[in-house]
């Protein structure tokens, strides 16, 4: 599958399909997405890059083993539902808070944090499958 | 109760478990000294709780609590009476001597730090077990005691012998912790209290329920095998294994009497009925003779003692059972006394055959010369076991013979059984306590010589407790037994027992169980040999019992394992789908909820071309030559179903089937190539029809399913609880992400841990293959 043409717009392809699924993830509160098919879309632009220039590449872009993503994901989603236990609130509820960036308001909350913690391991989990496959394939 | 008070009991209950942390740094740094330090916490608890002690003897009882799982009203709460708080400060109170005594023992063992962390761990967990009051509170740390006295047994885990006892304790008193759950959730559902405060105040809604008989009987399954009652008593000698200062702790003073402290607990709600009059004293009874027995079989000093707890766990259990005032007394001040002075020969035992060298009663003699703080703290409390006058066991006796006397039968006989029981365990508390020390001098492994003062220490309090907790009645009866009594009574009680001798049926009672036990212990050699004779004739017991049940399960898993996991994959899959068929089918024919033919809607033509392609998908599935095109003509038929998703307005849905389809496709690819597979399909004509027979009833099946689902009446009450509050509550207009991550979030949670879980196992597995060179031979692993 190592074609000259694929080779080459590969990298180009994962770079979009990455940023596309932090663009779904992030507008998934209201409009269709979130962090499982946005995890998913990653998940898919690393699978189809090490399908293309094999699994070194990846693993290098990637800096950090694909299961400690997945593992900081958990992390992070589990922190941002014990948040709410420091607030005397019960466990899991949402917390917001207004902030503004460059004079442009945000809405943040804890639930975008839960959600960026459900993309990252979705993420994780799965390139770390696709990769160890790949790699067994070009091993 | 004020607010401070409350936190500040909060704390003391977490602090056994801090100090528990902190105990392997501090051994790493102060070495066995670490005890001096480690001991103030449980005398700063012991304090805490000796606080209450006046308002609870002037007739209140202390509450209080936190919330732990408002949404589901469970909450970690605690309660204080009289029979709280003597156990509150009983293992507080013995657990302050005990970790200073281990800090002697396991002076420069390389775990002594584990050690420390593991008993004060126990500690705060039977701490946080006798003040428990909503059900789960108590349930939770019941369990906790077990889990932490398995480590405690098992601590010397290079033997195997301590591991397997360890193993024994987890099982018995495991399985008698799922009884426990149980009973607490017949009787949860039988009266709808969900703790012991709401349960004492319901009165007698339980003994009407007619599921009194599963309650109590569950409940029971979980306070014998906690308090080593017959035949459930062989873990509690093998647990002797452990370390002295756990057999001190646990085996005597502490989590034995948990189940004797749970049957006291619910004697104002459970007893009282013929059912707990009858198998109380039957089972107890049984357990003290046996216990006795057995005992005087042993020539180990801790097996003597151990069978002795035995023995006077059943005479506790009798007593309860029995459950007049004055049988109820005696339980509490044997309860007591049994504490302080089985505490203390534990020690004493463990003290003489760390400066010996030996724990066999037929190799020792002569030691009061070189150990005399050790004889002094022996006699002591062995006069109390032995319930000599002035001493606390003496009363403790007396009040059992009043409490059963001869009024009928059934007394005559309990007060004979007490009797026998206790003129042996005079005899062997006395050859403890003697023997070792008296007579000749016998040489010894070691040159013996009095031990340090952090071992002394702890059986000499105890052993003199004995005493002036007896002289001072008066005190010990108005701060602890009375309130004690109360509590276990569910009425006010006052105990007026004393030293001073009054002539009548229990006195004379005494001087035969004296007179009984001096003989014994005079031919306590021609008993054992007696005894030992019985037993090989018998030749079975429960502990061999326990082995083979063991052994029988794990044969009948190996056989049950052999059977169902075949090992091939295509089996696993024909059994799954006509498991999912059955399931589906069977309740349909059962309840004949057959679904309507269904009218065919108009479809706009693209409809159809979806449909079409599916359909293209499908046949492609089927009729491809290799496994790689079959894959990716599945990948066909998804995403046919997605557009249709799309199309009926899931975007959602349809984005999600995308990419799982995708990447489903990619894995499976790369998984196939991996596997060399032949690239053909070879099963013989036979096997392709039971598999198109099998693929064809369970999708049927489903067809037939979702056409049923959507001619039911749909119930909107969910959807419009959702796009009602999805925009107001939690800000979102994507009602599918807000349920996944706020509504139903700690579902979300979980499920991502499994996908993690899941990942890491693959990954595991993908490792371990390619570990090994792959071969063609297939019927490999």
């Amino acid at each position: 599958m190592r074609t000259l043409i694929f080779r080459t717009v590969a990298p180009y392809l994962t770079s979009l399909m990455v940023l596309f699924s932090v663009f779904v993830l992030l507008r998934g509160h209201n409009e269709p997405g979130g962090g499982f098919i946005g995890g998913l879309i990653a998940a898919s632009a690393f699978a189809i890059y090490g399908v293309a220039c094999g699994v070194s590449p990846v693993r290098r872009s990637l800096y950090f083993h694909p299961m400690a993503i997945s593992g900081f994901g958990l992390l992070v989603a589990a922190i941002s539902g014990w948040l709410s236990v420091v607030f005397n609130v019960p466990f899991m509820t949402g917390l917001w808070i207004k902030v503004s960036v460059l004079g442009v308001p945000v809405d943040l909350s804890t639930v975008l944090f839960f959600d960026i913690g459900v993309y990252l391991v979705v993420l994780g989990s799965i390139t770390s499958v696709a990769l160890a496959l790949e790699e067994r394939e070009h091993g | 109760m004020t607010a401070d008070g409350q936190w500040l009991t909060f704390l003391t209950l977490l602090l056994p478990f801090a100090a528990a942390a902190i105990a392997p740094a501090l051994t790493r740094a102060l070495h066995h000294n670490a005890a001096w330090v480690l001991a103030i916490a449980p005398a700063l608890i012991f304090l805490h709780f000796s606080g209450f002690v006046g308002a609870i003897s002037g007739g209140e009882t202390l509450a209080g609590g936190y919330a732990w799982i408002p949404s589901l009203s469970v909450d970690f709460s605690w309660f204080l009476d009289g029979l709280s708080v003597t156990f509150a400060l009983l293992i507080t109170g013995i657990g302050t001597l005990i970790v200073l005594y281990a800090g002697g023992y396991l002076k420069g063992h390389e775990h002594q730090g584990r050690f420390f962390s593991f008993i004060l761990m126990f500690m705060g967990s039977m701490l946080g077990l006798v003040v428990a009051d909503s059900f789960l509170t108590l349930f939770v740390f019941w369990e906790l005691t077990s889990i932490t006295s398995f480590l405690l047994i098992g601590f010397d885990h290079s033997r195997e012998a301590s591991r397997r006892a360890a193993l024994q304790a987890l099982v018995v008193t495991g399985l008698g912790g799922l009884s426990l759950l149980a009973g607490l959730l017949v009787i949860w559902g039988a009266t709808d209290a969900t703790s012991m405060s709401a349960l004492l105040a319901s009165e007698g809604a339980l003994r009407d329920a007619p599921l009194y008989m599963a309650a109590l009987l569950l409940i029971l399954g979980g306070a014998f095998t906690k308090s080593a009652q017959f035949p459930f008593h062989f873990w509690l000698p093998n647990a002797m294994e452990a370390p002295t200062p756990v057999s001190a702790y646990l085996h005597s003073a502490t989590m034995v009497k948990a189940g004797v402290y749970l049957l006291m607990r619910l004697n104002p709600v459970l007893g009282d009925t013929a059912a707990w009059e009858t198998i109380l004293p039957i089972f107890g009874g049984a357990t003290l003779i046996v216990g006795t027995l057995l005992a005087m079989r042993q020539t180990d000093l801790k097996l003597m003692l151990a069978y002795t707890t035995v023995a006077s766990l059943g005479l506790l259990v009798m007593l309860t059972g029995v459950g007049s005032e004055k049988a109820v007394e005696a339980a509490v001040l044997y309860l007591v006394a049994h504490s302080m002075f089985k505490g203390a020969l534990f020690m004493v035992a463990g003290l003489v055959d760390h400066e010996s060298g030996t724990r066999d009663i037929t190799k020792l003699g002569g030691l009061r010369k070189a150990m005399p703080v050790t004889f002094t703290a022996a006699v002591l409390a062995a006069a109390s076991m032995g319930g000599v006058p002035l001493f606390f066991g003496f009363l403790a006796k007396e009040e059992i013979y009043a409490g059963l006397g001869f009024a009928t039968g059934w007394t005559t006989l309990l007060t004979l059984v007490a009797l026998v029981g206790n003129g042996l365990m005079f005899a062997i508390g006395f050859a403890v306590a003697l023997k070792p020390f008296i007579g000749a001098k016998v040489e010894t492994p070691k040159h013996a010589h009095e031990g340090p003062v952090l071992l002394w220490l702890g059986p000499l309090v105890l052993g003199g407790l004995g005493l002036i907790a007896a002289l001072l009645s008066g005190v010990s009866h108005e701060l602890v037994s009375s309130p004690m009594s109360t509590a276990v009574l569910g009425e006010p009680v006052t105990v007026t027992i004393s030293t001073v001798p009054h002539i009548g049926m229990p006195l004379a009672l005494s001087m035969v169980t004296v007179a009984l036990g001096v003989l014994v212990f005079v031919m306590l050699g021609q008993g054992r040999a007696a005894m030992a004779g019985v037993l090989n004739a018998i030749g079975w017991g429960p502990d061999k019992g326990f082995d083979q049940v063991l052994r029988g399960l794990t044969r009948l898993s190996f056989r049950v394992t052999n059977l169902i996991q075949s090992g091939r994959l295509d089996y696993y899959m024909t059994a799954t789908f006509i498991a999912v068929a059955a399931a589906l089918l069977i309740p349909m024919g059962l309840y004949d909820e057959w679904p309507a033919a269904p009218t065919l809607p108009r479809m706009p033509f693209y409809e159809w071309t979806v449909l079409l392609i599916g359909l293209i998908g499908l046949g492609a599935v089927i009729y491809a030559r290799d496994r790689l095109t079959a894959i990716v003509s599945l990948g066909i038929q998804g995403f046919a179903v997605a557009l249709i998703f799309m199309l009926l307005g899931a975007p959602d849905l349809s984005f999600t089937q995308f990419m799982v389809e995708t990447l489903s496709v990619v894995i499976l690819a790369l998984v196939m190539t991996r596997l060399r597979l032949s690239p053909t399909d070879h099963r013989p004509t036979g096997e392709k029809i039971l598999d198109v027979a099998v693929a064809g009833t369970c999708g049927a099946a489903l067809g037939l399913m979702l056409l049923r689902v959507t001619q039911v009446p749909f119930n909107t009450e969910l959807s419009d609880f959702f796009s009602q509050y999805s925009r107001v509550i939690a800000h979102g207009r994507n009602i599918v992400n807000v349920i996944l991550v706020d509504f139903r979030g700690t579902d979300t949670l979980g499920e991502i841990a499994v996908v993690m879980i899941a990942g890491l196992a693959i990954l595991a597995l993908v490792r371990i293959r390619s570990a090994k060179p792959l071969t063609e031979n297939k019927e490999e692993g």
